[in-house]
């Protein structure tokens, strides 16, 4: 682990995070779309808020790809559990919503439940009786390895 | 919380993003590994060539389409309850069909320790609401 990779999975964290922030904010402002109007969805994608959430959330992706490009998804994971947590403290200190103890300890729950599966063995190199697959999902481009994990180490 | 929602209407909400995420995923991992290595295809067909065989690949759109319709989904759950609800329970619960999911169409071994873990976040999840 260099500095540069503590400083990519803090941008995995901070970006989900962020990002889910964001578009709560656009959202909010726009108020509570009707299952009648649902285009009202597509107007939110003009707004602000929105846009920056997407953008951020864009970013998440790109750093997700390039930290599984290094890392386990067993290593990545606890990092992107930990961005609940975050939100949780923006959703509190930010948007002043309200978090009862219930809550926390659910989102304790959560990342404890993500935390403990990830320390687990990773049992992806053998899952797969093809050899291609096996291949794909271990070393390929990042892209065939996060979905291919992602589906296999949860 | 600015919620008016019902219990049940919330869990309607996060079933249709978790579903169509969890498809989105499985499609999309089912398309790649079908295409194979994108290294090897790089090799043989270049960027272009490589981007054109995940961009017209069935099982890619379908996957893509689902994604599209999860964000939006996303989007709609927003509008009508807190971030702070709905961030851990949508990401957390797609873990958990994830698992199921790739255990039934990927073939993927789940182990115990890995359900204990889905325990853990759906309790967690059930204690968000209150």
């Amino acid at each position: 682990m260099t500095p540069r990779r503590y400083i990519i999975l803090a941008i995995v964290t901070l970006t989900s995070a962020l990002g889910d922030t964001f578009l709560d904010v656009g959202m909010k402002q726009l108020g509570p779309v009707s299952l009648h109007h649902l285009s009202t969805l597509l107007v939110a994608l003009k707004l602000p808020w929105v846009l920056a959430g997407i953008v951020l959330l864009i970013g998440f992706f790109a750093s997700y790809l390039t930290a599984l490009s290094w890392a386990d998804v067993t290593f990545v994971l606890p990092a992107t559990s930990f961005a609940y947590v975050v939100v949780a403290l923006l959703s509190r200190f930010w948007l002043h919503e309200q978090i009862t103890p219930a809550r926390w300890l659910g989102i304790f729950f959560i990342v404890a439940g993500v935390g403990f599966v990830t320390r687990g063995p990773a049992y992806t190199e053998h899952a797969s009786p093809d050899p291609d697959a096996r291949l794909g999902s271990k070393v390929a481009v990042p892209i065939t390895g996060t979905v291919a994990q992602h589906g296999a180490k949860q | 919380m600015i919620a008016a929602v019902t219990g049940l209407e919330l869990t309607a909400m996060l079933s249709v993003n978790v579903i169509t995420s969890t498809a989105g995923d499985i499609l999309i991992a089912s398309a790649f590994r079908h295409i194979g290595d994108l290294d090897v295809v790089k090799a043989r067909s270049g960027f272009l060539g490589a981007a054109f065989t995940v961009l017209r690949n069935p099982r890619f759109i379908a996957g893509f389409a689902c994604m599209a319709i999860s964000f939006f989904s996303l989007l709609f759950t927003l509008s009508h309850a807190d971030v702070s609800l709905v961030a851990p329970a949508a990401g957390s619960l797609t873990f958990v069909s994830n698992a199921i999911a790739a255990r039934i169409f990927l073939k993927e071994r789940v182990d115990r320790r890995r359900w204990v873990a889905a325990i853990f976040v759906c309790c967690g999840v059930a204690l968000l609401k209150h």
